[in-house]
């Protein structure tokens, strides 16, 4: 059924319904929390799983091939800026625990407000630039590659 | 209907879907329009929504001129030769000149790129892509487009563009409906970019039941990019390009580092190498300009994705499948068995589900492979979309109409899926002709071009009644019968979908007929096609989430049409392994070695279809090799 709820672990917060890309967690109206309501339309993309504060959401492989008894659980840590996984074998034969990092940074302290950096200039402006170019492209003196600077020419036809 | 009408005045600029091209647009158009008014609507929620909504293990798009590794025109010609040649190169070269920029600012924001130890560089996987880790990739460009945006739309679906009503063929603004609250969003923009998806789920998939959710690109690309387009009357190319996934079976885990990093290879049921023997026949099909065994052999000239396809589709029809990975030896190396395992766990979790689940270690056991149904984008080996003008610096003049990244349509620009003959551009080339298309978006409003647009109440108004119409459908006729879901006055989003995927698997080349039509058969898929579009008018929505499905299927429905025009247009084999046309088995360079435009006349129906120019690099001189500018 891709993800699922378990019934004890779920507060009904919604956290899984904010997050979900496909529009598929849903707050069930009588007992009061998520769960998915279009199994074929779940990517097991794991947003939901990754955003519930309870652990409560799980992954149960797609019915029409992957057998039941296997586990694969994720914790993700903003703060910490890592993520930990762990996948079970239905066989339980193997146990991997795999831990990467997600951001090398404090969350969004490095990405600019654009509002606040000076204005381009309208030599800029005219120019093919994008923001923090030419600087950007090579961290070198140089400019941007064009046509006539790479000795190049567009021409119609079958090419040899 | 109690929902409310909420109407966004005085937009300069807005952004349609907030995938990688969305924000990359809705960053940069703060740049160029610092006193503009800059609106994103996305379906979802940005923090994570599109196709790179899961995270992703790899950069597929890196020049890497800073460490001297390649120039813009080298990846212009892969793109070329992996794509038969038909590539705009126009805007590959616009696209590959700035894609290191955005990369290098991707890290600075804290993206995790691995480095080669030894080198300092970027971790390689191949010759193009670069190793992230990339669980985060989203969020964090989300954080970019958030900063940057006046006001980000979470969950509002974008039905349509809106039309000037005071100068033709203009683009005003779009409209569309929040599918939590269920209300109608008007917003009145002089520009828009498009950048919503590609197209998953519109060929019949391999699995059946609840794997249906486990196609190779995400279940919520709905091909809205084509869908918004089209509906405006926008012109498209290349929209027959649709493309075929060799991948690990069922779960459509990626192979690319697996062929490129762990060095692992495929074989035959047999265990034999199988590739080679198909491609002296491949050869005199498609001629030695594309698949020249000797030339390849000596130059390492990659074999186009398609080609590489048709060995696998033919020596499985032949009888020798399962085709397999071979794992066995490169997971005995424990660093490598970790990368394996945490490629999936980046980018396509299910693939280790179902691992788990079958208890396959590839470290004891070679894993099945398989190739996919056909889908329909614009930026991984394939390249549908939009006939777009190119950079005014490299654009010939029938690639050229002004302002980079614009459409046919005046003020509506696309990038990533939307954009036509711009295939390899991955997740840093979709952000990065985001980037470029805000910027000209902002030159086109201070050109003034954007002036006086003018939207009516009736026009609102009746796109309103259109947009709640399955709805009304439903309270209407429901009643009719005591329950269920077969009525016969109606059908559903998913009774719908079904039958689309049907046809176009069985007309237009889908997995079951192992990807061969004809003339024939695409005429009646055409004519199935309209017969669906009319029950598209009865199509019935229980609830808001029911609604987004009913628009979902529209765009799809528009998005499959188009295909279809397209595959019938071109008489040719160009690409074996995505598709073949069983009555023109061939490439023909004589009358095809062009681009398809096509256009849909928004109040008919009607299409038109045209040839343009396929225009390439060349050296200026013999063997000049270009330094950087």
């Amino acid at each position: 059924m891709p993800t699922f709820v378990y019934m004890t672990r779920c507060d009904g917060c919604g956290q899984c319904v904010d997050i979900c890309p496909s529009d598929i967690m849903h707050i069930d109206p009588v007992v009061r929390r998520a769960y998915n309501i279009e199994p074929n339309m779940c990517w097991e993309c794991y947003s939901c799983v990754k955003a519930c504060p309870h652990n409560a959401i799980d992954v149960r492989g797609y019915a029409d091939f992957a057998p039941l008894g296997h586990s694969v659980r994720v914790r993700r840590d903003e703060e910490k800026g890592v993520i930990a996984w762990r996948i079970i074998f239905r066989n339980g034969e193997k146990d991997m625990n795999l831990l990467a990092p997600i951001t090398t940074k404090p969350w969004g302290k490095h990405i600019p407000q654009l509002a606040d950096v000076p204005p381009p200039s309208d030599e800029m402006r005219d120019s093919q630039y994008l923001f923090n170019e030419p600087k950007y492209i090579r961290f070198d003196d140089g400019g941007l590659h064009t046509l006539e600077s790479n000795k190049l020419q567009l021409k119609a036809g079958v090419y040899e | 209907m109690a929902y409310k009408t909420i109407v966004e005045d005085g937009i300069d600029i807005l952004v349609c879907g907030a995938g990688l091209g969305g924000t990359g647009a809705a960053f940069e158009a703060r740049y160029w329009g610092k006193d503009k008014n800059i609106v994103v609507a996305e379906k979802a929620n940005i923090d994570r929504s599109g196709a790179v909504a899961q995270g992703l293990y790899a950069i597929n798009c890196y020049m890497g001129t800073r460490f001297g590794e390649n120039n813009p025109e080298d990846h212009v010609r892969y793109a070329r030769i992996d794509l038969m040649g038909m590539v705009r190169e126009d805007l590959l070269f616009d696209m590959a000149r700035h894609v290191d920029s955005t990369v290098h600012q991707f890290e600075e924001w804290g993206l995790p790129l691995m480095r080669n130890p030894k080198t300092g560089a970027y971790q390689r996987e191949g010759r193009w892509q670069i190793m992230i880790h990339g669980e985060s990739y989203k969020p964090i460009v989300a954080e970019a487009a958030k900063k940057s945006a006046d006001k980000v739309f979470n969950r509002v679906c974008v039905t349509h563009l809106l039309m000037d009503e005071s100068k033709e063929n203009r683009v005003a603004g779009a409209v569309g409906f929040n599918v939590r609250t269920g209300n109608y969003h008007v917003f009145k923009s002089k520009a828009v970019v498009v950048a919503a998806g590609g197209a998953s789920n519109i060929f019949k998939p391999r699995s059946v039941g609840e794997g249906a959710g486990r196609v190779w690109y995400a279940p919520w690309s709905s091909g809205s990019a084509y869908g918004l387009m089209i509906g405006a009357g926008a012109k498209m190319t290349q929209m027959e390009n649709r493309i075929v996934l060799a991948r690990f079976k069922d779960g459509y885990g990626p192979v690319g580092a697996y062929f490129l990093h762990l060095k692992t290879y495929t074989q035959n049921g047999m265990g034999e190498e199988y590739e080679s023997k198909w491609f002296p026949a491949l050869e005199e099909m498609v001629g030695k300009r594309y698949l020249d065994l000797e030339a390849s052999h000596v130059s390492h000239r990659p074999i186009p994705t398609c080609l590489r396809n048709h060995a696998f589709i033919s020596e499985v029809n032949a009888g020798r499948g399962p085709i397999h990975m071979v794992t066995m030896e490169a997971f005995q190396d424990p660093h490598l068995e970790e990368i394996g395992w945490h490629n999936f766990l980046g980018m396509t979790v299910g693939q280790a589900v179902l691992w788990a689940a079958t208890d396959v270690n590839p470290k004891y056991e070679n894993p099945e492979l398989t190739t996919s149904e056909p889908y329909v984008m614009g930026s991984h080996a394939t390249g549908c979309g939009a006939w777009c003008s190119g950079p005014e610096d490299v654009s010939p003049d029938e690639y050229f109409w002004g302002y980079n990244r614009m459409t046919t349509v005046e003020g509506l620009f696309g990038a990533g899926d939307a954009v036509g003959g711009t295939p390899h551009a991955f997740s840093s080339g979709s952000f990065t002709e985001g980037r470029l298309a805000a910027k000209a978006a902002c030159k086109y409003i201070d050109d003034g071009k954007g002036e006086g647009i003018r939207v009516s109440d009736a026009q609102i108004n009746r796109r309103k009644e259109e947009v709640y119409k399955p709805m009304e459908h439903y309270k209407i006729y429901r009643n009719e019968i005591t329950g269920g879901s077969v009525n016969p006055n109606y059908i559903n989003p998913r009774q719908g979908l079904d039958r689309l995927q049907k046809l176009m698997d069985e007309y237009c080349g889908g997995v079951t007929v192992s990807y061969m039509t004809n003339e024939k058969l695409l005429n009646i898929g055409l004519k199935k096609l309209k017969l669906l579009e009319e029950d598209l008018d009865k199509l019935a929505a229980e609830n808001i989430h029911e609604l987004l499905r009913a628009w979902e299927l529209k765009h799809r429905h528009l998005t499959s049409e188009s295909v279809m025009h397209h595959t019938l247009f071109r008489k040719e084999t160009r690409w074996p392994g995505y598709y073949y046309r069983g009555d023109a088995m061939k490439v023909d360079d004589e009358n095809w070695h062009v681009l398809t435009v096509s256009r849909r006349d928004p109040e008919t129906g009607e299409y038109t279809m045209e040839k343009a120019p396929c225009y390439h690099l060349i050296d200026d001189e013999p063997k000049a090799k270009a330094k950087a500018a």
